[in-house]
């Protein structure tokens, strides 16, 4: 287990988090020792990568703001360059607890990706209205197309096994919500097996979700469209580059 | 048609026509950027010299008012040209993306290295 930490790298993208990024860098190698962390700075106008230096992390600091996908990219880019098997992106907010990490590490036995699922019986994360329904309808087309049950399609808590690691490199989605929705459709699509575990959530360090019912059903206009384009783009092939 | 509208329309198309050469000549304009306003202006002045023409290609499509062949033309040549700048704009972005990505990269690296040249020195 403690090799396989070793070759673990966590991505924790972050876009103006001065306020939560040292600490979750700080707890992550309290309750992780042995992992390499790299903060990918998306663009902050504020303290961020000098806060996370200090707290001991890898920063890659992005000239511009590209978003939770072009961030994640630089982390599977990088990951790839330095012989990284694994990478579980966590939230730089403090969202996500990382005692989770090596049962996520552990499930990638079993699975190329493995999500962190905030409703799948622990934690206390309740949504309704129409984005609760976007949720609902991306778990079961997603379930289906991955052949197991998904119940959190859109948790930025998860890990990546050798074989997404390597895809995801070449390509991850930029767009809004591409992060989430697309990255599972191109790995189911690719031959990726994805599961998915219970974790904890821990309220927001800033902030709390939106609640404003025109905006939860703009999220899911946008999360139909994100699917339907999804399945309507041509297949990745990873087996014929990488493997 | 008047004199003076029949001359207007031809020095219009020939007006649009020496900007988009120039602009080539200049190199502000880049060819598979400029190839449709070449063939509108073309169009234009081809239609301007002879509006006979365009009068017939109504009669032959059904068009009953040939000024709206003209407008229909226009718009969809206008149409595919943005169209075409969007489908560009993206390319670009995916471009700058990867670039952004690299720097990125490149720049923890050169931290890094930086770091282990200056260790030794320290100790």
């Amino acid at each position: 287990m403690s090799s396989r930490i070793a070759r673990t790298l966590i991505v924790m993208p972050a876009f103006n988090e001065e306020e939560s990024v040292g600490a979750v860098v700080r707890e992550v190698f309290e309750k992780v020792p042995g992992v390499s962390v790299l903060v990918v700075d998306d663009g902050s106008t504020d303290a961020t990568t000098r806060r996370a230096r200090e707290a001991g992390a890898l920063v890659a600091t992005l000239p511009f703001n590209l978003g939770v996908g072009g961030a994640m990219r630089t982390g599977f880019r990088f990951a790839l360059e330095n012989g990284y098997e694994n990478v579980i992106q966590i939230d730089s907010d403090g969202q996500h607890d990382p005692s989770s990490v090596p049962a996520l590490l552990a499930e990638l036995d079993n699975a190329d990706l493995v999500l962190g699922a905030r409703f799948a019986g622990e934690g206390d994360y309740v949504v309704r209205g129409p984005r609760q329904w976007a949720m609902a309808l991306l778990a079961v087309t997603l379930s289906r197309s991955s052949a197991t049950t998904l119940t959190d399609t859109t948790s930025g808590y998860r890990a990546s096994g050798p074989r997404a690691v390597r895809l995801f490199a070449e390509q991850y989605p930029a767009e809004y919500l591409g992060d989430t929705i697309e990255a599972l459709v191109i790995a189911t699509r690719s031959g990726c097996t994805v599961r998915q575990i219970p974790v904890a959530m821990r309220a927001r360090a800033g902030g709390v979700p939106s609640h404003d019912p025109v905006k939860a059903a703009a999220y899911l206009g946008r999360a139909v469209m994100a699917l339907m384009f999804a399945f309507l783009r041509p297949k990745s092939s990873l087996t014929s580059r990488a493997d | 048609m008047s004199l003076p509208s029949y001359i207007a329309g031809i020095v219009s198309a020939v007006l649009a026509l020496i900007v988009v050469a120039e602009m080539l000549r200049r190199r502000h304009l880049r060819e598979r950027h400029a190839i449709w306003w070449l063939i509108t202006g073309v169009l234009g002045l081809v239609v301007g010299i002879f509006p006979q023409l365009l009068v017939s290609a109504s009669k032959i499509l059904g068009v009953e008012v040939p000024t709206n062949l003209a407008f229909f033309v226009s718009i969809a040549v206008l149409f595919f040209v943005c169209l075409q700048h969007s489908a560009e704009l993206t390319v670009l972005e995916s471009k700058t993306r990867t670039l952004a990505e690299r720097t990125a990269i490149l720049e923890l690296r050169l931290r890094e290295l930086e770091k282990l040249r200056t260790a030794p020195e320290a100790d």
